[in-house]
C-alpha cells in the first residue's frame, strides 16, 4: 500500500477535495510536495522560492548553514511555523495528495498525518514513558481501549528500538531517561499517531555520539515505511542516514533559498553547484 | 594607562582588589543581616509574649464576658478559615483564569493593559479595597458579612494568583507546547492538559501565597467582616477574624485580653509560616519535574 497520504484523516478529506480534482496537477507520487514555498517571521522573511519534491519511504536530508532556514523549511510543512507570532507563509505544501495550506484546512488535522521530532528532547515532563507515547492518541480524544493502546505503546516503542529498554519502567516519567532514551521517546511519541511524514529538525544535536549511532540506524529502519525528512547541520549524517539531500543557503540579504536538490550521493561527490561544493569542502558555514 | 602600572606594581593591585572584595562582602553580609534581623525580632518577640497565653481553650471557646477570666478565641480562628475559603473561592478560579489568559494569550496590547491593572491592583491599599467592599456588599445588603469580608479579601488575593499563575505557565518551554500541538492536539487541549499540569506546580505556589497574603490582613475586614463575638452564623452575618479579634484586644484596657491577643499573634506567625515552607517544598519539586 501506498501510505503517502493514502489515508488522510476523515477532517481533511473535505478540504482535499478540490486537489483531488486537480489530481493530476499535484500527484500523489510524492510524499510532501513543496511549490514555491517562503516564509516570514513578522516582517523578515526567513525563506523564499523553495520547491522540492519528496519521494515517499524515503530519507531526505536538508542541510545548510546555521540560520539558512532549514528548520523553518521543514516547520512549514506540519504548519508549525505559523504558531510563531507574526509569522506567515506564502506558497503551497502538498502532503500526501492534500493541499495544507488551501483555505479550510485544519492545521491541527495536518499536525496529525505528520510527525515532528525536536532538536532538544521534549518529553511531556508530566507524564510517564507509557503517557508519552500515548499522549498523541488520548490528547486528540480517541477512546481506545486499555488493550489496544497497551498494544499500540509497546508497537511504537518497538518501532523507536526503546521497548527492550523500557519496558520494566512505563511507569516512570518520560523525563527520567538519558537524553538519547527520551529522544527515541520522542521519536516511539510522534509514530503513535501514525503519521505519513516525519520530519526532525536537528534530532542528533544533543546527543552523545552512540545514541546519534542508534537514532540513524533507527531512521533507516523506519524509512521502510515512513517518509523522513530530517534537517541537519551535519553532512556526514546526511551522507549516512538519507537518499536524497537538499541543500538551502541564505544569501546576502538572509533569506534561505534552495541550491540544490539531488540524490545524496550525486550532490556530495559530483556537486552541480560550486556553492554546493564549497559547503560540502567545509568553505564557509 | 592601568596595564603599566598592574606590571610594575602588581602586588598592590591585588592587594587593592583584596580590600574592595573583602569590603564589599562585608557590606553584603551586614545589608543581609539587617533585613532578617527585623524578622528574626518579630518571632521571637511574639514568641516569647505568645507562648505563656498559648491554650487549648484558646482555640476552642467563645471569648468569655468582660470582666470574666477564661474564654478564648475559636470564633476567630473559625471565622478566618471561613473568611479565607470564601476568598478563596472567588479569588482562585478568577486569578488562575486570568493568569492562563495573560500567559497563553496576552501577548497584545490587551493583555499589556490587563496587566497593568493587575499590577496596580496588588499596590492599592488594603483599606481601600476594604471601602470598595463596603459599597458593593455591605451597603446594599445592609449588613456587615463574611461574604463581603471574603470579598475584599478576594480582591487583594486575585492579582497574587494571577501573576504567580502567568509566570509558572510562561517558564513551561516553548517545545513542551510545540510536541503537543505537533502530535495534532488541539491548542485549548495543549493548555488544560499539558502546559497547565506543567507548571502546576507554581499555580498551587501562587494559590498559597495569595492564601499567605490575606491572612493576616486587618484593614479590608473593619467595614466588611466587622467581627463577632459568636460563632459564625452564616455567610451575610458579620464574622469574627484573627487579626481583627487580636486587633480589638490589643486596644483594649484587659491584660487578659492582651495576652490572648500575643497567643493569636503567635498562631496566626506559625500558619503563614508554615504556609511558606510548604510553598518551598512544592516549588522544589515543581522545579524538578519542569527540568
Amino acid at each position: 500500500m501506498d501510505r503517502t497520504g493514502a489515508r488522510p484523516p476523515e477532517a481533511l478529506l473535505e478540504a482535499a477535495a478540490p486537489a483531488r480534482g486537480a489530481a493530476v496537477a499535484a500527484p500523489a507520487a510524492s510524499a510532501v510536495r513543496i511549490d514555491s514555498l517562503g516564509a516570514w517571521y513578522g516582517a523578515r522573511k526567513a525563506i523564499e522560492g523553495i520547491s522540492l519534491a519528496i519521494a515517499p519511504r524515503t530519507v531526505t536530508a536538508v542541510i545548510g548553514p546555521s540560520g539558512c532556514g532549514k528548520s523553518t523549511l521543514i516547520r512549514c510543512v506540519d504548519r508549525l511555523h505559523e504558531v510563531t507570532p507574526g509569522a506567515r507563509v506564502e506558497g503551497r505544501v502538498h502532503v500526501g495528495d492534500v493541499d495544507i495550506y488551501a483555505p479550510g484546512t485544519d492545521p491541527v488535522a495536518v499536525r496529525s498525518m505528520v510527525g515532528m521530532v525536536f532538536q532538544k528532547p521534549n518529553p511531556f515532563p508530566t507524564m510517564s514513558v507509557y503517557e508519552n507515547v500515548a499522549a498523541g492518541p488520548r490528547l486528540r480524544g480517541s477512546r481506545i481501549p486499555r488493550g489496544a493502546l497497551d498494544d499500540l505503546v509497546e508497537r511504537n516503542l518497538r518501532r523507536a528500538a526503546l521497548w527492550d529498554e523500557v519496558k520494566d519502567k512505563l511507569g516512570r516519567p518520560g523525563a527520567d531517561l538519558s537524553g538519547g532514551q527520551q529522544q527515541r521517546l520522542c521519536i516511539a511519541r510522534a509514530l503513535a499517531t501514525d503519521p505519513a511524514v516525519l520530519l526532525m529538525d536537528e534530532p542528533c544535536s544533543a546527543l552523545d555520539p552512540i545514541s546519534t549511532y542508534r537514532i540513524e540506524e533507527l531512521m533507516r529502519e523506519l524509512a521502510g515505511d515512513v517518509t523522513i525528512v530530517i534537517v541537519t547541520h551535519n553532512m556526514q549524517q546526511a551522507s549516512r542516514v538519507s537518499e536524497w539531500t537538499a541543500f538551502v543557503l541564505a544569501g546576502d540579504d538572509g533569506i534561505g533559498r534552495l541550491v540544490e536538490f539531488d540524490a545524496t550521493e550525486q550532490l556530495f561527490t559530483k556537486p552541480a553547484d560550486p556553492r554546493t561544493e564549497a559547503y560540502i569542502t567545509g568553505r564557509f558555514g | 594607562m592601568a596595564s603599566p602600572a598592574l606590571a610594575v606594581r602588581p602586588a598592590l593591585a591585588l592587594g587593592r582588589r583584596r580590600v574592595v572584595d573583602r569590603a564589599m562582602s562585608v557590606l553584603f553580609v551586614a545589608a543581609t543581616v539587617a533585613a532578617v534581623t527585623p524578622l528574626l525580632l518579630v518571632v521571637g518577640y511574639i514568641a516569647v509574649q505568645g507562648a505563656h497565653g498559648l491554650s487549648i481553650a484558646l482555640v476552642t471557646q467563645l471569648p468569655a464576658p468582660v470582666g470574666e477570666p477564661g474564654g478564648g478565641m475559636g470564633n476567630a480562628f473559625v471565622g478566618s478559615a471561613i473568611l479565607i475559603a470564601v476568598a478563596s473561592a472567588i479569588a482562585l478560579p478568577v486569578g488562575i483564569l486570568s493568569g492562563v489568559y495573560l500567559s497563553e494569550f496576552g501577548g497584545g496590547r490587551f493583555g499589556d493593559v490587563l496587566r497593568f491593572f493587575t499590577d496596580v491592583l496588588t499596590g492599592v491599599p488594603s483599606i481601600v479595597v476594604g471601602i470598595v467592599a463596603y459599597t458593593i456588599l455591605v451597603v446594599p445588603l445592609r449588613s456587615f458579612s463574611a461574604l463581603s469580608g471574603g470579598f475584599a479579601l478576594s480582591i487583594i488575593m486575585i492579582p497574587t494568583v494571577a501573576r504567580t499563575t502567568e509566570e509558572a505557565l510562561k517558564r513551561v518551554p516553548l517545545t513542551i507546547r510545540e510536541a503537543s500541538l505537533a502530535l495534532g492536539v488541539h491548542e485549548w487541549t495543549t493548555i488544560l492538559r499539558v502546559v497547565i499540569p506543567t507548571g502546576l506546580a507554581g499555580i498551587v505556589t501562587g494559590a498559597m501565597l495569595g492564601i499567605a497574603r490575606i491572612s493576616g490582613e486587618t484593614a479590608p475586614l473593619l467595614f466588611t467582616a466587622f467581627g463577632s463575638a459568636f460563632w459564625q452564623q452564616g455567610l451575610l452575618k458579620p464574622i469574627a477574624a484573627v487579626p481583627l479579634q487580636i486587633f480589638q484586644y490589643a486596644i483594649s484596657p484587659y491584660t487578659d485580653w492582651h495576652e490572648q491577643a500575643w497567643a493569636a499573634a503567635l498562631i496566626l506567625m506559625l500558619l503563614v509560616l508554615g504556609l511558606n515552607v510548604a510553598i518551598r517544598a512544592v516549588t522544589r519539586t515543581g522545579f524538578r519535574t519542569v527540568r
